[in-house]
């Protein structure tokens, strides 16, 4: 699977949209996963997992310019994303299924903040997006 | 069995009750061909599949997805006896039209989205959390009857 031109140029457009509040959409998306899917918090039993948490917002925050960072280097993503991947693999451990649902949480949350653009051109592109950012997160697993 | 609390039943159909159900249902069922094109081939006979515009346009698919969310709309009443509800309905999606039972997880999940799109901020993440339960409980219960 790989991105198409024209998903390509959604992304980016959609991701100039998201910039700015890309604190709030990444705190929020963490929150719907931690609600939705308890389990997920197996691998924060570190963290103040509360609403508003200093902890919450910082990663919140990580994870989106993260993916920003994704959004940058969208055209040669394997290579950009090198150490995070490494990260996942070696240290962080998180099992592949969570990819997927931390994906969702963060469509949900955008669908919910952008009505207007999120159409369903640029659903189909961010799903695609995502998934393909989560296969490079997860390709030294093994 | 979907084990949600009454202030859960509360958010539901508290929420159910804001969207036009139709809409959401053929909202539901053209985003899931839109974002996942392998779903089409249920619906080859639907017409004009080729675009997003098209698939969103589509008479056929408007009028399914609404066919599909009046029966969703029942289990939200019988969410105590979801199996028993989606008995005769589990029986058809594999005897007669071979539906993988992943299927009704992507379209719970697109519910969810198009919700999402429709509530915005009402769409809390206590609510969507709510629907979850209920979206896996009635994807179960179509899948309960296959073999």
């Amino acid at each position: 699977m790989s991105l198409l031109k024209n998903e390509r140029a959604i992304i980016m457009s959609m991701w100039d949209k998201m910039a700015s509040q890309a604190e709030a959409i990444g705190t929020e998306t963490l929150e719907r996963l931690f609600s939705s899917y308890p389990q997920t918090k197996t691998y924060f039993p570190h963290f103040d997992l509360h609403h508003g948490s200093q902890q919450l917002r910082a990663h919140g925050s990580k994870i989106l310019a993260a993916v920003g960072d994704a959004v940058k280097n969208i055209d040669n993503l394997a290579s950009a994303m090198t150490k995070l991947s490494e990260l996942h693999a070696y240290i962080l451990r998180v099992d592949p299924v969570n990819f997927k649902l931390l994906s969702h949480c963060l469509l949900v949350t955008l669908a919910a903040r952008f009505p207007a653009e999120f159409t369903p051109e640029v659903h189909e592109a961010w799903d695609k997006f995502l998934s393909i950012l989560s296969s490079v997160l997860t390709e030294k697993y093994r | 069995m979907v084990h949600l609390t009454d202030a859960e039943k509360a958010l539901v159909s508290g929420l159910w009750g804001k969207v036009n159900a139709d809409a959401v249902g053929a909202e539901a069922l053209g985003r899931l061909m839109v974002v996942y094109p392998w779903t089409q081939r249920f619906f080859e006979h639907f017409g004009d599949l080729s675009s997003a515009s098209a698939v969103m346009s589509n008479a056929q698919v408007k009028a399914h997805g609404k066919k599909v969310i009046h029966s969703f709309a029942d289990g939200l009443k019988h969410l105590d006896n979801l199996k028993g509800t989606f008995s005769s309905l589990s029986e058809l999606h594999c005897d007669k039209l071979h539906v993988d039972p992943e299927n009704f997880r992507l379209l719970g999940n697109m519910i969810i989205i198009v919700l999402s799109h429709d509530l915005g901020k009402d769409f809390t993440p206590s609510a969507q959390a709510a629907f979850q339960k209920v979206v896996a409980g009635v994807a179960n219960a179509l899948a309960h009857k296959y073999h």
